[in-house]
């Protein structure tokens, strides 16, 4: 199943792209079209961040040190760090509050 | 740019591997998917629990602006730019960082350039960062006692940190966080973020505020 979703998907984004260098410029140039899909990856990773934070099998729930590394990463995009910073930041955090609680 | 791409890498590799995902998965994502927040959302879709059947539509979703950079990127490069095997390598390049690089420059040589110089090398480092980030999160026993589970959320709001400029995103982004959260207890694993779509569509849709127009 994992394989299905990689090959399909896979093959699918390429063939956005390649769409896009191919077909008639004036098909894409519809604005509202545009802005749907430059704001479909906000919803959509707005939601990750969401239910990768309350998600516990299918019930509403929060570790409290999850919510921390993500208040810790929230601190390092402030501070203008780069993508990797951020991201060992957040690992970082929530491992340190594991080892101590 | 170089270390940036190549770290960027890594951390989709470990992020893959702690996900549920195996190297030879991860890699045929780097290579043939070869787009940051596509492969981000399905490896996080995935290891929420969601099926594969979820994680497609995510992915593609996400990926249907590189669809629309393909404009720009289409009159920078040009007819004879495009012809025969060149179209399906440029097209294969067509991301957010490529684009940007290349719209970035005035003189249309500096632009193909750009492109060109940016899009080999993204996607050099990139698929080379994301074996290293693999090997390394497959030798790492216990996801949790070292944090790797933090790292899927944190690099989803990395990723939409920049997006967070014009005030209707803002709202946009509250909206998708707001439906995924609710449907968290009511629906399958992977269709809370599914669910966030629509929301995307109603903004996109809405009448234009004046100065807004900076995406």
């Amino acid at each position: 199943m994992i394989w299905l979703a990689v090959v399909t998907a896979s093959l699918g984004c390429y063939l956005l792209k390649l769409a896009g260098v191919s077909v008639p410029a004036a098909w894409l140039e519809h604005h509202a079209v545009r802005r749907v899909a430059l704001f479909l990856p906000v919803a959509m990773l707005a939601a990750l961040v969401a239910t990768g934070l309350f998600d516990a099998g299918g019930r509403l729930a929060v570790d409290y040190r999850l919510l921390a590394g993500m208040a810790a990463a929230v601190v390092a995009l402030l501070l203008r760090q780069s993508f990797l910073v951020v991201i060992l930041v957040a690992a970082a955090t929530t491992a340190l509050l594991r080892a101590l609680t | 740019m170089a270390a940036y791409a190549g770290a960027f890498g890594a951390s989709f590799g470990a992020v893959s591997i702690a996900s549920g995902l195996d190297i030879a998965q991860t890699m045929v994502l780097s290579l043939v998917m070869f787009s940051g927040a596509s492969q981000f959302a399905l490896v996080g879709v995935i290891g929420g629990g969601g099926g594969g059947l979820a994680a497609i539509p995510t992915a593609l979703l996400l990926g249907a602006r590189n669809a629309f950079y393909g404009v720009p990127i289409t009159r920078i490069l040009g007819r004879a730019g495009l012809r025969g095997p060149r179209r399906l390598v440029a097209a294969h390049l067509v991301i957010d960082e490529t684009t940007a690089m290349a719209i970035a420059r005035d003189e249309p040589d500096e632009q193909r350039y750009a492109f060109w110089a940016t899009g080999t090398m993204l996607f050099s480092l990139w698929n080379i960062g994301s074996l290293v980030g693999a090997l390394a999160s497959s030798r790492v026993g216990d996801v949790g006692a070292l944090g790797l589970d933090a790292m899927a959320p944190a690099a989803f709001l990395a990723l939409l940190w920049p997006r967070l400029r014009v005030a209707t995103a803002r709202w946009v982004a509250a909206g998708g966080a707001l439906v995924a959260t609710l449907l968290v207890p009511l629906v399958p694993a992977g269709l809370p973020v599914l669910a966030a779509a629509p929301i995307a569509v109603v903004a996109g849709l809405l009448p234009r505020r004046r100065h807004e127009e900076s995406s």
